[in-house]
């Protein structure tokens, strides 16, 4: 394939950074959660709301509804309009389309949303109808959701690879300090590597703090030009690269390397950025070992060598390699599709200096991932982004 | 290898019975394929006519080439152990109660990456195993990581366990004692370590040559049973339905008659009385005591085998109203399934072909010895299947009838068997 003939992302502006604050569970529906980020959506930015013109939405809990039932719910009238069913990688994905439509011109101003509620016996219905594969061949034998897959995979990198618990537990410590001054974090109580090491086991070797909390949240951003943007004098960061990947690496047996890896030369060569000039990254988190494939899939590491990474790195938002600087999923929780906006949303804010007391200090350059929906052995959506410092106000 | 299974302790009958619990059972229409070969005990993946490529999870076109014409294919099951888990958690009930569970990502010699029920006699990951399928609680197919090798006591696997109906330290009723085939099936039951056969004799007061052999096994008791009356099964449920973990119906009647060979209806409804409304008496009775059982303790109760015949599938006519009665009986079996389903009661069928007993005196060899089928019956049990076809004449029958049936029929119909 002719990359060199790919056209670039110049021009666009990524936008008003909103969460809608995590519960663990809801009363209300996925339709509340998308309804308050648009209302905040159009509150920070001061745009009327008949002034959105395009709509991009991930959501696993608007059955019956799609983006489609959404706009009349909430009334709203795009002129482009898309619903991504590909969770985790949801943001990433939304925020390169809805950069392609706005440099056609066939939207001005796009809301991009990912957000779900949860109730009590959300998580479990929704395991048991996520794909026709995962109903015939994996539900079956435990009900135990990604944990059952991401062990199979976690074990194999440890064999493989010579990682250990301790180097997982590193990953999730250095995200638990980093969620202590996010506000909206569901887990605000420090983790040492020795509660870590101590927790129950969930599916060998995967134990509590190496999974997510299901819960209830949304999280949004607007996309725009950025003569649209400084209009609306509006903080922005730029978006540098973009890619997605669906179903790489098919022939792999088991998962020991993501679809970044394939595309990873051409987002960088789009950006022209190294991974060196990267000042904080937001990996998509549901499993620590998904994290460290990261480091060698984007390439700050070789493969197999992301468990010494993780030793030589200091990953808080103090330190050399600020990774997850909310506190990711792992910390923060795992609100549905807006799993696939965290880490987008939390770079907008670190590079729109809109993250007061909690700055990486003098970020310019964030790398943005996202993985999604494991439908059968592996997360098949992968994805990742650059983003820049744009204006601020 | 696995730890040889204890003889369970006696059940306390204070405590409240625990309610029967299925693994998951939604499966998609194309992955019924899997079931359905395993539930004659063969595991099959879709292998693409074009291309060879073998396919799994289950899919409508090939994952090479697009080609639309996947066909199951027998499989060996060689492959590797890449990597293995034991689940402390799930969200499900029938999990839940059976943690910790083990779990393994086995790459197939054939190419697919499966995930698999992981035996605790299964090596630890990474090594060579050997995929199986197995029907689980819920009667829907489920692969296995084995031992290439069987191992000792492999069948006590408690993995294999909880997916076969293995008649070891069971209760089993077998509904006709007094025939030469109840005979062996109940010397065939004791063989395989039940813990009681009740062998049911319709009529007491006669004395048939074998039976001294088999009343005189401390396991065995004979007990009044005639299928034809609704008092009599009502009032051996009443003794021992909550007791029977497996219920054997192979009481039967056959004549060999066709429409015009005998005047009147009475051989016939004879037949029917047994093979079809015997059966239906029998599940009313002993159906609801076994479903409130499917999850007592570690000899919970587990199957109901039905004595059909491979005449079931197509008239054979010289014994034309016996295969009629067998055709209802199947199709009576089949509502029986359905309804056992969901307390994890597995419904097994036995298609014999001609039994070498005195009803088939005139037909020719090969026929099926008692011993033969009571150890097939024994055999599905272990194996958990649905279905079963012993010997070669139902072997042949079988493959000739899934291939077209209108042919058999054609084929019946001139006489040829």
């Amino acid at each position: 394939m002719n990359r060199a003939s790919r056209k670039g992302y110049d021009g666009i502006a990524v936008a008003v950074p909103v969460t809608v604050p995590y519960v663990r569970y809801s009363t209300h529906g996925a339709h509340w959660f998308i309804g308050r980020v648009l209302a905040e959506l159009v509150r920070e930015s001061g745009i009327r709301k008949d002034d959105i013109d395009g709509l991009c939405v991930s959501s696993f809990t608007l059955a019956p509804d799609t983006a489609v039932g959404l706009t009349q719910h909430l009334g709203l009238s795009p002129r482009w309009l898309d619903h991504l069913p590909m969770g985790g990688a949801s943001g990433v994905v939304a925020v390169r389309r809805a950069a392609r439509a706005i440099q056609a011109g066939d939207a001005e101003v796009i809301a991009c949303v990912g957000g779900d509620t949860n109730h009590v016996e959300s998580f479990r219905q929704t395991l048991g109808s996520f794909s026709l594969f995962a109903r015939d061949a994996t539900y079956p034998y435990g009900s135990g959701g990604p944990n059952a897959m991401f062990a199979f995979i976690t074990s194999h990198y440890m064999r493989s690879y010579g990682a250990q618990r301790e180097d997982f537990g590193r990953i999730c410590v250095a995200q638990r300090e980093n969620a202590l001054a996010t506000p909206h974090a569901m887990f605000k109580k420090p983790l040492t590597l020795d509660e870590y090491m101590a927790a129950r086991v969930i599916a060998e070797p995967i134990h509590l703090f190496d999974c997510v909390m299901p819960c209830a949240g949304a999280e949004g951003v607007l996309l725009m030009s950025e003569a649209r943007a400084r209009d609306l004098n509006l903080s922005f960061a730029r978006l540098l690269a973009a890619t997605e990947r669906h179903n790489a690496y098919r022939e792999d047996p088991i998962m020991i390397r993501g679809g970044w890896a394939k595309d990873r030369d051409d987002l960088y060569a789009q950006a022209g950025v190294k991974p060196d000039d990267i000042d904080l990254v937001q990996f998509y988190d549901d499993y620590p070992v998904i994290v460290m494939m990261q480091y060698e899939d984007l390439g700050f590491c070789e493969k197999g060598e992301g468990p010494a990474f993780v030793r030589s790195r200091t990953l808080t938002r103090e330190g050399d390699l600020p990774t997850n600087t909310s506190g990711g999923q792992l910390s923060v929780g795992q609100a549905g599709a807006a799993g696939g906006f965290i880490g987008l949303v939390e770079a907008v804010r670190q590079l729109t200096g809109q993250s007061p007391g909690r700055a990486v200090p003098d970020a310019k350059l964030g790398l943005v991932s996202g993985f999604g929906m494991v439908t059968y052995d592996r997360c098949v959506c992968t994805g990742a982004l650059i983003l820049g410092r744009g204006d601020s106000r | 290898m696995t730890q040889q299974m204890a003889r369970p302790k006696r059940k306390n009958p204070v405590l409240r019975t625990r309610l029967p619990t299925l693994p998951p059972w939604g499966r998609s229409r194309v992955a019924l394929g899997l079931t359905a070969a395993a539930a004659i005990g063969r595991f099959e993946l879709q292998q693409c006519a074009d291309c060879a490529a073998i396919q799994y999870p289950p899919r409508e076109a090939c994952h090479v080439c697009l080609s639309a014409r996947l066909q199951w294919k027998p499989q060996s099951g060689a492959g590797k152990l890449l990597s293995e888990t034991v689940l402390h958690h799930s969200n499900d009930l029938f999990f839940r109660e059976r943690l910790p569970w083990r779990l393994g990502l086995v790459q197939l010699d054939a190419g697919p990456t499966l995930m698999v029920h992981l035996l605790d006699c299964a090596p630890a990951a990474p090594a060579r195993v050997t995929v199986d399928v197995r029907l689980d609680r819920a009667g829907q197919a489920v692969l296995l990581g084995c031992p290439e090798t069987e191992t000792e006591h492999m069948a006590e696997d408690r993995v294999l366990r909880e997916m076969t109906c293995d008649p070891k330290f069971r209760k089993v009723l077998v509904t006709d004692g007094k025939t030469a085939v109840g005979q062996a099936i109940v010397k065939a039951l004791v063989g395989a370590g039940a813990d009681i056969v009740w062998a049911g004799h319709a009529e007491p007061w006669k004395k048939l040559p074998g039976l001294d052999g088999i009343t005189a096994l401390p396991q065995v008791t004979l007990v009044p049973l005639d299928l034809t009356s609704a008092k009599s099964v009502s009032e051996l449920a009443g003794e021992v339905a909550g007791k029977v973990d497996i219920v054997i119906n192979n009481a039967e009647v056959h004549r060999t008659y066709g429409i015009s060979a005998r005047r009147g209806a009475d051989a016939a409804r004879a037949e029917m009385d047994i093979n079809y409304f015997g059966m239906l008496r029998l599940a009313q009775e002993f159906g609801p005591a076994l479903k409130g059982r499917g999850a007592d303790g570690p000899a919970s109760a587990v199957a109901w085998v039905n004595l059909l015949s491979i005449y079931a599938l197509s008239n054979y006519p010289p014994h034309g109203t016996y295969s009629a009665s067998k055709a209802a009986a199947l199709s009576l079996a089949q509502c029986l399934r359905a309804e056992m389903r969901p307390a994890g009661i597995r419904v097994v069928n036995l298609f014999p072909g001609p039994i070498d007993d005195e009803w088939n005196q005139l037909l020719p060899p090969p026929k099926i010895a008692p011993a033969s089928l009571a150890q097939a019956i024994v055999k599905a049990l272990r194996d958990g299947v649905e279905d079963v076809y012993p010997g070669d004449v139902a072997q042949e029958w079988l493959a000739r009838w899934r291939e077209n049936p209108k042919v058999l029929e054609r084929e019946l119909a001139a006489g040829g068997s």
